[in-house]
C-alpha cells in the first residue's frame, strides 16, 4: 500500500511538473517573453529623423537574426530627431563601427525592427558609441507618393547621415 | 388512472441548478477539512490529470497539425503564410486549447468521476463512510474537485504545447515554411498575459465547472445501475454545454 | 441536554437506545406511527417485519442519517435528531454498522478497508495499526485474505471483512442491517457465530435487522416485530414463536396471506378486468 501510495505521489508529481514545463515553454518560447531575454548587453545610440511605428523592445537584427532590442526612444530637443538606444547582446560585440542602422518593416504590414548592415571597419562599436549611418523608417505613404509621381523609386532611399536631411 | 403530474422542465432544471449551487457551497465548506486527506487529493490528481494525458496529448498534436494544414492553405491564398505560427498560437491559446481540452476532460475524467462516485453511492460506500464518521464531501468529493481545478490548466498547457509542435511539424517540416518566420512572428504577436495566462484562467474555470458537474451528478445519482449510466451521460452533456456557454461569456468579458 | 446526560449517567444499565413516539412520513407514506422501542444494553435485539415496513429506516434514525418527523431517538442518552454534525460524528465513532451489501471501499485492499476507520480518526504507529487490523481479521477468519481486493471476495467473505471493519474501533453499539441476506448456510452460520461471539465476549449492544426467523431465533435475546407502522409484537424469540397472534403467525409461520396482504392495494379485481356488472 505504501508502495502504491508512493507511486501515485511520484506520478502526480511528474504530471504537475510536465504541466508547468508546458506552461513555461509556452510562456517563454511562443510569446513576446521570448524577446525579453536579457543577457549581458551593450548599448549603442542611433539617430533617426523618423522612427515610424518603432516600439520599445522591438528586435534588432543582422541578416534577419535577432541580436538585441530597442531599449529606449527619446527625442533630442535640439536636433529634433529621435535618439534610439539599442541594447545589443554582448555575444555580438564585433560590430564594425561603420555599420549602418535602418528601420524596416517585417512583411508588408508587420511590426517594425531595426536592421543593422555591418560595415568594414576594423574598429568595433563599444558601449555608448553612436551609429552614424542611419536610415529612417520607410513610410508606406511616402512610397506610394513616390510611385505615383514616378520619382526616383529605383534608387535606394537616401542615407540620412547625422545631419538628418528631410526626405526629398 | 391519472399519472402523478410531472414537474415542468423549467422547474426541474431550476431545482437542479439550485442544488448544484448548494452542492458547490458544500464542497467549498468541506475543502478545509479535506486538507487532512491530502493523500487522497494527490491520488486524484493522478487519476483525473495524469490519466487524461494520453488523450490530451494525442488530440493536441492532431489539432495543431490540422490547424496548421487548414490555415496554411487559407493563408497562402492571401500570401500570408508567414502569419501561420501566430494564427495557430492565438487560436490554440485563446480558444481551442481550453475548449477542446475541457471537452476531452469532461469525457475522460468527468465521466469516470461521476461513475466512480455514483457506484460508491449505489454500493453504500458513501453511507459507510458517513457511518465511520468520515465526511464523504471532504474525503471523496472535495479531493476530486481540487484535482479537477489543478489538472485542467496543466492539461491545457500540455495540449497547447503539443498543438504548437504539431503545427510546427506540418508547417515547417512538411509544408516548408521558414522556421524563423514561424517562431518569429509568433513570438512577436503572442502576449503572455493576454493570451497564455488568459487561456490558463479560462481553463481553471472550466476545470472547476466540470469537476463540480461530475461530482454533483455522481453524488446525487439514484443508487441503481441505470441511475449511474444516466448520470454519466448527463455529466458529458451538461459539461459540454456549460463549458461552451461559459467560454462565450468569459471571452466577452476577458477580451 | 445536560439533564439528559445526567439521567443516562445515573442509569447506565438502562437502554442503550431508547425510541419514544417515533413518527416518520416518507413520500407521503406513513412509515412509523408512534413507535416506542428500547434496546437493552449488552443484548442482541432483533428488529423484524415484512419488507417495506421501514426497518432500515429505523436504523437510519438511530444513526442520524435521517431525521424523524416527530419523537425522540436517544442513543447513550443523546437525542440523535438534535445533534450537531460534529457531535453526530463523535457518536458514530462509537457505532459499528454492518451494511447489507458490505459497502467495502473498492479502491482499497481488505487490510486497508479494515484499517480505514483507524487511519481516518487516529494517528497510530503503523505497527499498531497492523496489529489491530490483523487481530480483527483473525477474529473473522480472514487474516490470510488481507492482501485481496474487495472484488476478489465472495459475498460471505465481504460481509465478514465488513464486520471486521465495523468492530475495528471497539464500538459500544453494533448495528447489523440484514446480515444474512444472500449467504449460503455455511457463511450464514459463520456470521451468526460471529455476532453471538462478539456480543458474549465484548458485551457489545447489538441491533439486528433480519427476515430469517430461524437465524434470529438462534442469536437474539429480544425481538421487535414491526408492522403497519407500529410494534406488532415483542418478546423473547421463543416466546414470540409460541404466541398466537395473526401477525406472528403469518410472519414467523410464513403464511403468504394474512394481516400483511398478498395483494398490493388495488381497485376491485373484476372492475379492473372490465366486468361492469361485477360492481353491483
Amino acid at each position: 500500500m505504501t508502495q502504491s501510495k508512493r507511486s501515485f505521489q511520484i506520478g502526480s508529481g511528474l504530471f504537475i511538473l510536465l504541466g508547468f514545463a508546458a506552461l513555461a515553454y509556452l510562456a517563454t518560447q511562443t510569446t513576446s517573453l521570448a524577446n525579453y531575454r536579457q543577457g549581458d548587453t551593450y548599448v549603442v545610440k542611433a539617430r533617426f529623423s523618423n522612427i515610424g511605428q518603432l516600439k520599445l523592445r522591438a528586435p534588432i537584427k543582422i541578416a534577419g537574426v535577432r541580436i538585441g532590442s530597442v531599449q529606449s526612444i527619446a527625442l533630442d530637443d535640439k536636433a529634433l530627431d529621435a535618439v534610439v538606444e539599442l541594447a545589443i547582446d554582448t555575444r555580438f560585440a564585433a560590430l564594425p563601427d561603420d555599420s549602418a542602422a535602418a528601420i524596416f518593416t517585417s512583411g508588408l504590414l508587420g511590426d517594425q525592427y531595426v536592421g543593422i548592415q555591418p560595415g568594414g571597419s576594423p574598429d568595433v562599436l563599444k558601449n555608448g558609441d553612436e551609429i552614424v549611418l542611419t536610415q529612417s523608417s520607410m513610410q508606406l505613404e511616402d512610397l506610394i507618393g513616390k510611385f505615383l509621381v514616378g520619382g526616383d523609386s529605383k534608387t535606394p532611399a537616401k542615407t540620412d547621415g547625422a545631419e538628418a536631411s528631410p526626405q526629398p | 388512472m391519472s399519472l402523478p403530474r410531472r414537474p415542468s422542465v423549467v422547474a426541474e432544471s431550476l431545482a437542479q441548478l439550485g442544488s448544484a449551487g448548494l452542492f458547490l457551497f458544500g464542497i467549498l465548506a468541506a475543502i478545509p477539512r479535506s486538507l487532512r486527506h491530502f493523500q487522497e487529493t494527490v491520488r486524484q490528481v493522478w487519476f483525473v490529470g495524469a490519466m487524461s494525458l494520453v488523450i490530451v496529448m494525442t488530440c493536441g498534436l492532431f489539432v495543431g497539425m490540422v490547424l496548421s494544414l487548414q490555415l496554411y492553405y487559407t493563408l497562402s491564398i492571401f500570401g500570408g503564410t508567414a502569419a501561420l505560427g501566430t494564427v495557430v498560437a492565438l487560436s490554440l491559446f485563446r480558444e481551442l486549447g481550453p475548449v477542446v481540452t475541457a471537452l476531452l476532460f469532461a469525457g475522460r475524467a468527468g465521466t469516470s468521476v461521476t461513475a466512480e462516485i455514483g457506484l460508491m453511492r449505489a454500493t453504500d460506500q458513501l453511507s459507510a463512510m458517513e457511518m465511520m464518521a468520515v465526511d464523504p464531501m471532504a474525503y471523496v468529493v472535495a479531493p476530486r474537485f481540487i484535482a479537477g481545478i489543478l489538472a485542467m490548466p496543466l492539461l491545457v498547457c500540455v495540449f497547447n504545447a503539443l498543438g504548437i509542435l504539431g503545427a510546427h511539424l506540418v508547417g515547417v517540416s512538411w509544408l516548408g515554411l521558414d522556421n524563423g518566420t514561424f517562431w518569429g512572428n509568433m513570438t512577436a504577436s503572442v502576449d503572455v498575459w493576454k493570451d497564455v495566462v488568459n487561456g490558463v484562467v479560462k481553463s481553471t474555470v472550466f476545470g472547476a465547472v466540470i469537476a463540480l458537474i461530475a461530482t454533483f451528478q455522481g453524488y446525487t445519482t439514484p443508487p441503481t445501475s441505470e441511475g449511474v449510466a444516466y448520470a454519466t451521460t448527463r455529466t458529458v452533456v451538461s459539461s459540454s454545454i456549460v463549458v461552451l456557454a461559459l467560454d462565450f461569456v468569459m471571452t466577452a468579458f476577458l477580451m | 441536554m445536560t439533564t439528559t446526560r445526567d439521567v443516562s449517567a445515573t442509569t447506565p444499565a438502562a437502554s442503550a437506545v431508547e425510541v419514544r413516539g417515533l413518527r416518520t412520513v416518507l413520500n407521503g407514506k406513513v412509515i412509523f406511527d408512534g413507535i416506542d422501542l428500547d434496546i437493552a444494553r449488552g443484548r442482541v435485539t432483533a428488529i423484524m417485519g415484512p419488507s417495506g415496513t421501514g426497518k432500515t429506516t429505523l436504523l437510519r434514525h438511530v444513526t442520524g442519517q435521517l431525521a424523524p418527523d416527530a419523537g425522540s431517538v436517544r442513543v447513550d442518552g443523546e437525542n440523535v435528531p438534535t445533534l450537531s454534525r460534529a457531535k453526530l460524528f463523535a457518536l458514530r465513532e462509537k457505532i459499528g454498522y454492518l451494511f447489507q451489501n458490505s459497502a467495502l471501499l473498492t479502491d482499497f485492499t481488505v487490510f486497508e478497508n479494515v484499517a480505514f476507520p483507524l487511519r481516518q480518526h487516529l494517528r497510530l504507529p503503523e505497527e499498531l495499526v497492523r496489529t489491530i487490523v490483523l487481530t480483527r481479521l483473525q477474529a473473522v477468519g480472514l487474516r490470510g485474505a488481507a492482501h485481496l481486493m474487495p472484488a476478489e471476495l465472495s459475498g460471505g467473505m465481504a460481509r465478514r471483512v465488513a464486520l471486521a471493519r465495523a468492530i475495528v474501533r471497539d464500538p459500544s453499539l453494533m448495528i447489523y442491517d440484514e446480515p444474512f441476506v444472500g449467504l449460503d448456510p455455511i457463511a450464514l452460520n459463520q456470521v451468526l457465530k460471529l455476532i453471538r461471539t462478539l456480543n458474549d465476549t465484548l458485551g457489545i449492544t447489538s441491533i439486528l435487522v433480519a427476515h430469517e426467523f430461524a437465524a434470529v431465533r438462534r442469536v437474539a435475546d429480544h425481538v421487535y416485530l414491526i408492522a403497519g407502522g407500529k410494534v406488532a409484537a415483542q418478546g423473547h424469540p421463543d416466546e414470540l414463536a409460541e404466541r398466537d397472534s395473526p401477525w406472528t403467525r403469518q410472519f414467523f409461520g410464513g403464511e403468504a396471506d394474512g394481516p400483511v396482504p398478498f395483494q398490493y392495494p388495488a381497485r376491485d379485481y373484476a372492475t379492473d378486468l372490465g366486468f361492469p356488472e361485477a360492481r353491483r
